[in-house]
């Protein structure tokens, strides 16, 4: 009767040391997967579009905004979209897109990628001989609006290498409402002019007058001169 | 808040006046009702205190019952064990008496045969060496015989002593030839002595390992007989060990899991590669998500293997499978972890391939690939090979944490028995405490209540005293009259 007793007592046992043990397995699985995503969120895509002022003296700034390229380069990972566009007397054009690329999902094609997105820019940076006569930033920045909402990231970045000072063509309409929901705007390496020095508020005023339409639009504006502040920008976000 | 003023200058414009007839009030309600007043706390604290003492008791109970349960799981489970071991022994000692036993009538032929041959050998020895001739007594008395000088006579003697001191040499010749003989039939025996020898140590040797065996197998029955009489002493030492068990294992455990981070780290970011790294399940990246799921598949087929072998038991149903298919079972899980052994190893190669990709990309960036390039270009397999090694090996390594597990899950039980039975014992105390507390707390308010109501209590005290003496004078004065009388 004991032997019974006893036999059944193992089979529990087994039975229950084979239930411990998938319950062990399963929970080794979750807290690995707990561990490896520990406290984070699925981090959102990014997309940045770099605006290049050309026009007159700017283009001798250039080999910062090369910089900042290779900066973006290297922060940015697979999946992520980058554009590099030209300002110019019309810059509502696809033909001003330097490069543009979205990164592979394989990181060895994505710093393939990287490689010749940096190779391009530098041969423009390198072949540029005359700047543009006029600066077209709204336009500029209408094509960028149109990128990085294309590219459906979950974070938006035009970033504006320019003086912000606007020259348009004749017959050039800019003077309308630009539609920046959802997009950071980060203006880089303002530059004043030989004008601002007589009168600072006209800086300020340029400033003031960029910030308003794009918040206007939705967007979110920045002023970023010192370029080690873009670092800690991006390493926030 | 002006409801409050009403109410307190409700008898007088002085509040002070006014508070004191509300005092007065209130003590005077008090000390009217301090009868019930006293029962009601006396009776609530009462029914709180039953009722933790009722919960302790029946917590107590409840100790008791999971106590019993406690030990006799463990007890089962020593049994058990305990069992195993000695079918173990007998096991072992079957295969003795199989192995070395089942020679015995050989042996023993051989020892037999080796006795006979030195028999034959003592026989043989035993032949005496030729005696010399029987009349050669008559031939040296004759020799002895004085010659008186005739030369006949000396001529005959002289070839009678010659005759006889060779058949002397001739006898002592044989003597030693006989005894050389025997001396070699001796030195032929000392093999025979020497095989007979060694047959009975070897005897002896299985001998005494068989009654070693035997008292391991005494020992391993008492301590099995103690266990089924149900003794605490038993009890305390499997539960002792059941909790040393339960450390180590745990130890082991978390090397094993630090083992298998490393190994994820290995193989998360070529995974990328493989599956992509812009994909997510949930928040966690599907390449991650991979490398995980091999590393457990090489545990999962660790623990298989493992289990064929019946190094473990965990799973019952392979464990009771027929020999041919665990046979199978152990090749197919130990071919699937050499493959994801493999693959690990490609893995971490191409890992290195994607660090050191990755590091020339952000040199050229900065724009200081000369210098990246030019640094320890020549030492860099060492760190590929490693990487290449440890991916091959650690899938194998984590194979092994099947051992520990199997002790962790055996120890679990009596752990977890125990700490509950610790958390119900703590409960219980917590709980006998509270209801103490409870009836002192009762005897605080009480006489908290009786300190509000001190003043009239005081003078209620005062008249008793006061009737008392009343009620005492006519008895004293009786007294007197009485005791004046006896006087007289």
């Amino acid at each position: 009767m004991k032997t019974v007793t006893l036999k059944k007592s193992i089979i529990k046992s087994l039975s229950l040391r084979t239930l411990t043990t998938s319950i062990i397995a399963v929970a080794l699985f979750i807290t690995s997967m707990s561990l490896t995503g520990c406290g984070e969120q699925k981090p959102a895509n990014k997309s940045v579009y770099l605006l290049l002022d050309t026009s007159g003296t700017y283009t001798k700034e250039l080999d910062k905004a090369q910089t900042i390229m290779n900066y973006l380069l290297a922060t940015l990972d697979s999946g992520d979209s980058i554009a590099i566009a030209r300002i110019d007397s019309g810059s509502f054009n696809e033909k001003d897109i330097i490069a543009k690329t979205t990164f592979d999902s394989r990181p060895s094609t994505t710093n393939n990628q990287k490689r010749i997105f940096k190779q391009r820019v530098d041969t423009f940076v390198t072949n540029i001989e005359k700047g543009s006569f006029k600066t077209d930033i709204t336009g500029g920045i209408l094509q960028a609006a149109d990128f990085v909402n294309e590219s459906q990231a979950g974070e938006k970045y035009v970033l504006i290498f320019s003086d912000l000072e606007e020259e348009l063509q004749k017959g050039h309409i800019r003077d309308f409402p630009i539609d920046m929901q959802g997009i950071q705007v980060v203006a880089l390496n303002v530059t004043k002019l030989r004008s601002d020095n007589i009168d600072p508020r006209e800086f300020k005023n340029r400033l003031n007058h960029w910030q308003e339409r794009v918040e206007n639009g939705g967007g979110s504006w920045r002023v970023v001169n010192d370029l080690e502040r873009l670092e800690r920008m991006f390493v926030q976000n | 808040m002006n409801d409050f003023s009403n109410l307190t200058n409700l008898w007088s414009s002085n509040t002070a006046i006014s508070s004191l007839i509300w005092l007065a009030l209130i003590i005077t309600l008090l000390y009217l009702g301090r009868t019930q007043a006293h029962q009601l706390i006396f009776s609530s604290f009462r029914m709180l205190h039953t009722s933790l003492r009722l919960w302790a008791r029946s917590i107590s109970q409840l100790t008791s019952r999971l106590k019993q349960r406690n030990k006799e799981v463990l007890l089962a489970a020593g049994e058990a064990e305990i069992q195993t071991k000695i079918e173990r022994e007998f096991n072992r000692i079957s295969t003795i008496v199989q192995r070395d036993l089942s020679q015995y009538p050989a042996i023993h032929r051989e020892i037999k045969t080796s006795i006979e041959v030195i028999e034959a050998d003592y026989q043989n020895c035993a032949e005496s060496a030729p005696l010399p001739p029987a009349w050669g007594d008559v031939v040296a008395t004759i020799t002895a015989l004085p010659n008186n000088g005739d030369p006949t006579v000396n001529k005959i003697l002289e070839n009678i002593k010659q005759s006889i001191d060779d058949a002397h040499q001739q006898s002592l010749s044989a003597y030693q030839k006989s005894a050389a003989n025997r001396h070699k039939i001796l030195a032929k025996m000392q093999p025979d002595w020497r095989k007979l020898d060694d047959k009975m140590d070897s005897v002896k040797d299985k001998v005494d390992s068989l009654e070693e065996r035997g008292q391991l197998i005494d020992q391993q029955m008492e301590e099995y007989l103690n266990i089924r009489a149900g003794e605490d002493k038993s009890a305390s030492i499997l539960a002792t060990s059941s909790l040393t068990q339960f450390f180590i294992a745990g130890l082991v455990l978390t090397i094993a899991a630090l083992g298998g981070l490393i190994n994820f780290q290995l193989i998360a970011m070529p995974m990328s590669e493989m599956v992509g790294g812009t994909s997510y399940i949930g928040s966690v990246k599907t390449s991650d998500i991979a490398a995980m799921v091999i590393i457990l598949i090489e545990i999962a087929m660790g623990l298989f293997l493992l289990e064929s072998l019946r190094i473990t038991h965990l799973f019952p149903m392979i464990g009771s499978m027929d020999d041919k298919m665990r046979r199978r079972m152990m090749m197919i899980s130990f071919s699937i972890l050499f493959i994801l052994a493999g693959i690990e190893a490609s893995l971490a190669y191409m890992r290195d391939l994607l660090a050191l990709d990755h590091e020339a990309l952000q040199q050229s960036l900065i724009g200081s690939q000369q210098a990246a390039e030019g640094s320890s270009a020549q030492f860099r397999w060492i760190p590929s090979i490693g990487q290449m090694i440890m991916g091959f090996i650690l899938p194998f390594a984590l194979a092994f944490i099947a051992i520990p597990l199997e002790s962790f899950i055996h120890s679990l039980r009596t752990v977890i028995g125990l700490c509950i039975l610790a958390l119900l014992r703590t409960t219980h105390l917590v709980l006998r405490s509270s209801a103490s507390l409870v009836t002192q707390i009762s005897k605080v308010i009480i006489s908290l209540y009786d300190l509000v109501i001190m003043v009239p209590l005081s003078i209620e005290k005062g008249i008793e005293k006061g009737i008392a003496k009343r009620a005492e004078k006519p008895v004293n004065k009786q007294k007197t009259v009485v005791e004046t009388a006896t006087l007289d």
